[in-house]
């Protein structure tokens, strides 16, 4: 990965780690008992954070696949520890992300309790958030990747619901379990790397993934304690067990970060830390996880389906969705990996969006229990609209953001890993059946008894979630913007795998040098939803799309 | 008969010996000794003010201690100053004042200073004998700098017990309590029994190679043959310093002792005590035996695992905050041990990985052991569920106890995970399977310290008050300055200072004579 020498007029990156640290000193500084001030910092902290990450984004050079913005001064030189910063495609989006759900976040919910230390967390949190997509540095990555389980732990276990207590030591038990062998994993990958290039000791990401200078074994060996800890954050069947009851428990602020950001660390992982630092390894050990990944797509689904509470419906619904992202990932595709990357940023939107409305159906009704609720469509038809807007999100409906992301894995998927793709795409009709039936017994029928008079959205309400909602339908009839950032950045990456893995070649060869490829598919995409809209056959265009785009494929191969 | 004879005569020819050659006065280094010498001389100041002034001076008498610690801490600055003079070697290479030495004197004097602003308030309101207790602190910490410098058998023997004997004292120092009288008690019977076993050990190197001295067992054991003999005197050496840093299966007295001695002195005895016993250890293993590695290394290989796991499993059982501490405290000694293993190609490392977790270390269980002397002095209790709602009445001490927690638990930016990183460092530099094993061993032991680390917390942060006593804690001034110099240390050692602190800790001098 080449490094960019652009440089923005002031730090732009360390800023965005900054402002929420220095929110949270403030914050710590007022006065517990004025709530309504608490709130206002917290969000003009998190959206000042936010918009310089939005910054980041239409600063960025579209056509650089390379790291921007890049931050580096040596922390303790005797170590190769360095203070390393930057933002590629592949992170940039993960970065927005984080940026725009946590101010909607504050924004959506209030705690029951203690304003004070539960805003100073979410700050922490932010901090850290950043930080872990921004980190190029692998001990630095560690930093945050350990530090943002701390303020979560405690908003889950502080502000939560039920058995939150139970959740949050679930939740940092499982969490550090994985990243405890990460660390040894760290070291001996930098020592090793060391010691056989006879270069001096360091952990920036970018040598490391130049020099490739460990033995197979050793590298299986190492990637594999990475991918443990990933594989808890993703997370990846049979690790899952701490995520229904996290996303659960959680405050609704909690769930939507947890979920919409936090999840991510994993699947990004993968990417930056297991593809890009152990090509041969991950190409090697690909099937190990298309495997559990299609397993989590079909189990989560499935297990979704049975919920009774639809808080943990929904936290089902993530195992299947980042089944879909490492599935896409791991098919070392172009399109898998961009899929996968987009699906990520979807999959933050959408879910984080769920999260937020299940947590106001919880508000006003004080139950998540399925069966307790229904008929709201009747009392609540705004939310409903935007419950429903959501939800096809969620399924994965052409014209809207899910669609971009699903389709794409499954393009790349189809072509990197045919069979795992195959039992997957049962998961896109699943996700149907368990959301809409979801969606029925809540929002249809006779509204009895207090769902009958449930309040609607307020306006404050619907401007939270009026954002999010934007967002889904833009990036589901537009996604061009997106695609053509992470687009050179994914390039780069597989041709670091290829030049790195023998004999590798990309099923789905597409020359990294022809950024029109990425032009056209949007153009087929949106051609494809232009004529969904106009017809309304939506079956029929994904059968469309997925024939123009491999024939299109096939004949450039 | 023939043994007088022989005895006779050989005691007739040493005397010989001793009036044929004229004594010549050791070279003594004044400036090298001055941390020692300042640290003698003001214990007995604090004993000569206490016998004039009597009750009069009882009040000054922990502030005169701390400045006696201070004020010896001032020569090992000016001896770190003087770079170019290291090492300063006397009496013939049996006593080195080098880098090594002057951290662990700077560690020490400055855990003793912390020590006694912990004991401040204990010591007046509980109504014991303090100005003895003082004293004896001052002696045990002359035991510890004389250790960092110690390269000879019997200097280090003269050490540890010196270390030791005040603290058997200190240990039963609440008189009146059976669990103060078992405390000391059952440390000083183990003690005792451990010194005797060193003592065999040692008796055994000092029969192999006619000299106490470090580097003169070191060259004999290296020609020497008779394999039996020395693994027999690595071993009983080994486990007898294994007594003093509580390493499984010779901990059982910690727990025991660490809750009924007084809680300023558990903090000394698990924090720089233990200490103490590892330095005697690195400066046995690392000079003694470095060609040894192939005994030694499986020893340690061994007793670190068994250390790590036994001590964080049974740690995680304790309802006590104390005994959870001190088993903490075993498995923490576990992680130290572990460079050890594989000390024989990289000593210089190994050493510097030890003793940069022996500075963390002393950093946040000082610090958590100060939370716990200012908790209970409101409710009186150890027990880990009277910590219920303290976030609720004393917000400051509760994240203050949650910083030294997620250091011992290793989460970064505090000090913990720096010390863990050193520890996977040396283990993993070599890619011998021994060395990765270990790290693996200790990455997963990790979480099961997490696990009742987290406990605490849950209480602090999550749980009502138990009584729903919900009056704040007064923290008188000495404790606060504990705090506050440990909570500064903990966060700097594992951020903005590790650059520095590494630097420090740099010592690849220690092999050298």
């Amino acid at each position: 990965m080449m490094l960019a020498a652009e440089t923005t007029p002031f730090a732009l990156l360390p800023a965005l780690i900054l402002i929420p640290i220095i929110t949270a000193v403030i914050l710590a500084l007022l006065p517990a008992s004025r709530h309504d001030y608490l709130k206002l910092v917290a969000l003009g902290g998190s959206s000042v954070a936010g918009a310089f990450a939005v910054y980041a984004l239409a600063a960025f050079d579209k056509a650089d696949g390379g790291l921007q913005f890049v931050t580096r001064s040596t922390w303790v030189a005797d170590l190769g520890l360095s203070w390393f910063l930057g933002l590629d495609g592949i992170s940039l989006f993960l970065v927005v992300l984080t940026g725009i759900l946590f101010p909607i976040a504050i924004l959506a919910t209030e705690p029951h309790h203690d304003p004070k230390p539960y805003y100073i967390w979410l700050m922490i949190l932010m901090a850290g958030s950043f930080g872990v997509f921004m980190a190029l540095d692998l001990l630095l990555f560690f930093l945050f990747f350990e530090v943002v389980l701390v303020p979560m732990y405690f908003l889950i276990g502080g502000w939560g619901h039920g058995r939150r207590i139970y959740a949050a030591l679930k939740f940092f038990i499982y969490t550090m379990a994985g990243s405890a062998l990460m660390l040894v994993g760290i070291v001996s990958l930098a020592f090793l790397t060391a010691r056989n290039t006879g270069q001096p000791l360091t952990f920036d990401v970018t040598v490391l993934a130049e020099a490739q200078a460990l033995s197979t074994t050793a590298q299986r060996l190492i990637f594999l304690s990475f991918a443990l800890a990933f594989a808890v954050k993703v997370p990846l069947f049979p690790l899952h067990t701490w995520l229904p009851d996290a996303h659960t428990e959680a405050p609704t602020a909690g769930s939507v970060i947890l979920a919409g950001v936090m999840l991510k660390l994993g699947t990004y992982g993968y990417i930056r830390f297991g593809v890009y630092l152990f090509p041969q390894a991950a190409h090697d050990l690909a099937p190990i996880f298309l495997t559990l990944g299609t397993i989590g797509i079909v189990y989560g689904a499935v297990a979704a389906t049975v919920q009774k509470d639809l808080k943990r419906l929904v936290a089902y619904s993530s195992v299947a969705h980042l089944g879909f992202i490492i599935l896409g990932v791991f098919s070392l595709t172009t399109q898998g990996i961009q899929g996968g990357v987009l699906q990520m940023v979807n999959h933050g939107i959408s879910t984080g969006a769920l999260f937020i409305l299940v947590g106001w159906i919880y508000e006003r009704r004080h139950t998540r229990q399925i069966a307790e609720l229904g008929g709201l469509q009747k009392s609540a038809p705004v939310m409903a609209a935007a419950f429903t807007l959501v939800m096809f999100s969620s399924i994965g409906l052409p014209g809207l953001n899910g669609f971009t992301g699903e389709f794409l894995i499954l393009l790349g998927g189809f072509n990197g890993a045919r069979w795992w793709t195959v039992v997957a795409v049962s998961g896109v009709i699943l996700a149907a059946l368990y959301l809409l039936w979801a969606y029925q017994r809540v929002f249809h029928g006779e509204a009895t008894g207090e769902n009958a008079d449930m309040r609607d959205l307020q306006w404050s309400e619907g401007l939270a979630i009026l954002p999010l909602l934007v967002l889904i339908v833009f990036m589901g009839v537009y996604p061009k913007p997106v695609l053509e950032r992470i687009e050179p950045a994914v390039d780069e990456l597989l041709l670091h795998v290829a030049a790195n893995v023998e004999g590798f070649e990309e099923p789905e060869p597409q020359a990294p040098a022809q950024p029109a490829g990425v032009t056209e598919l949007t153009e087929a995409l949106e051609k494809g939803e232009a004529h969904a809209e106009d017809h309304g056959d939506d079956a029929d265009h994904q059968d469309e799309g997925d024939h123009s785009e491999t024939d299109a494929v096939e004949g450039e191969g | 008969m023939i043994g007088a004879n022989l005895l006779g005569s050989s005691f007739g020819g040493v005397l010989a010996q001793i009036e044929q050659t004229p004594f010549v006065r050791p070279h003594i280094d004044w400036h090298a000794v001055a941390p020692e010498l300042v640290l003698l001389a003001g214990g007995a100041l604090v004993t000569v003010v206490d016998v004039i002034g009597l009750e009069k001076v009882r009040r000054i008498i922990p502030s005169l201690t701390s400045l006696v610690f201070l004020a010896a801490f001032v020569p090992v600055l000016t001896l770190w100053n003087q770079q170019g003079d290291l090492p300063r070697v006397m009496w013939d290479g049996a006593y080195v004042v080098d880098n090594y030495s002057l951290v662990l004197k700077g560690l020490f004097l400055l855990s003793g200073y912390v020590i006694v602003l912990l004991s401040t308030n204990y010591m007046l309101e509980g109504d014991y004998y303090d100005s003895e207790y003082y004293q004896l602190i001052s002696a045990s910490v002359l035991g510890m700098l004389v250790m960092t410098s110690a390269r000879d058998l019997v200097s280090i023997f003269v050490a540890i017990e010196l270390v030791s004997i005040p603290a058997y004292l200190m240990a039963a120092w609440r008189k009146r309590d059976l669990k103060s009288n078992e405390a000391g008690l059952k440390y000083m019977l183990m003690g005792v029994f451990a010194s005797a076993l060193l003592l065999y050990g040692m008796s055994l190197l000092y029969g192999m190679a006619a000299s106490t001295k470090l580097t003169d067992i070191a060259a004999a054991l290296s020609i020497g043959e008779s394999k039996p003999i020395f693994t027999l005197a690595i071993v009983f050496t080994v486990v007898g310093f294994g007594f003093k840093v509580s390493a499984v299966p010779f901990h059982t007295w910690a727990p025991d002792t660490y809750e009924g001695a007084p809680t300023p002195l558990t903090a000394f005895l698990a924090v720089a005590s233990k200490a103490a016993g590892f330095v005697a250890l690195l400066n046995v293993v690392i000079i003694g035996f470095p060609g040894q590695a192939d005994v030694v290394e499986p020893l340690m290989w061994v007793l670190a695992a068994a250390t790590m796991t036994v001590g964080n499993l049974i740690a995680i059982r304790q309802t006590n905050i104390v005994r959870m501490l001190a088993y903490s405290g075993v498995a923490q000694a576990g992680y130290m041990l572990a460079p050890l293993a594989v000390f024989g190609d990289r000593p210089g490392q190994a050493t510097s990985a030890v003793v940069t977790y022996l500075v963390i270390y002393a950093a946040m269980n000082l610090g958590a052991f100060a939370v716990v002397i200012i908790a209970a002095r409101k409710t009186g209790s150890g027990e880990i569920s009277s910590y219920g709602g303290l976030f609720n009445y004393a917000p400051g001490l509760t994240v203050a106890m949650t910083l030294f927690l997620f250091s011992l638990a290793g989460i970064p930016p505090v000090g913990g995970w720096y010390a863990k990183f050193e520890i996977f460092r040396v283990l993993t530099d070599g890619g011998s399977g021994a060395g990765v094993s270990l790290a693996i061993i200790a990455a997963v032991n990790s979480v099961f310290a997490a696990f009742y680390y987290l406990a605490i917390l849950k209480q602090m942060w999550f749980m009502p008050a138990p009584d729903g006593d919900h009056s704040r804690i007064s923290i008188p001034p000495s404790l606060q300055a504990a705090l506050g110099v440990t909570v500064f240390v903990t966060i700097v050692t594992g951020s903005v200072l590790i650059g520095p602190l590494s630097d420090i800790t740099k010592l690849a001098d220690l092999a050298l004579p």
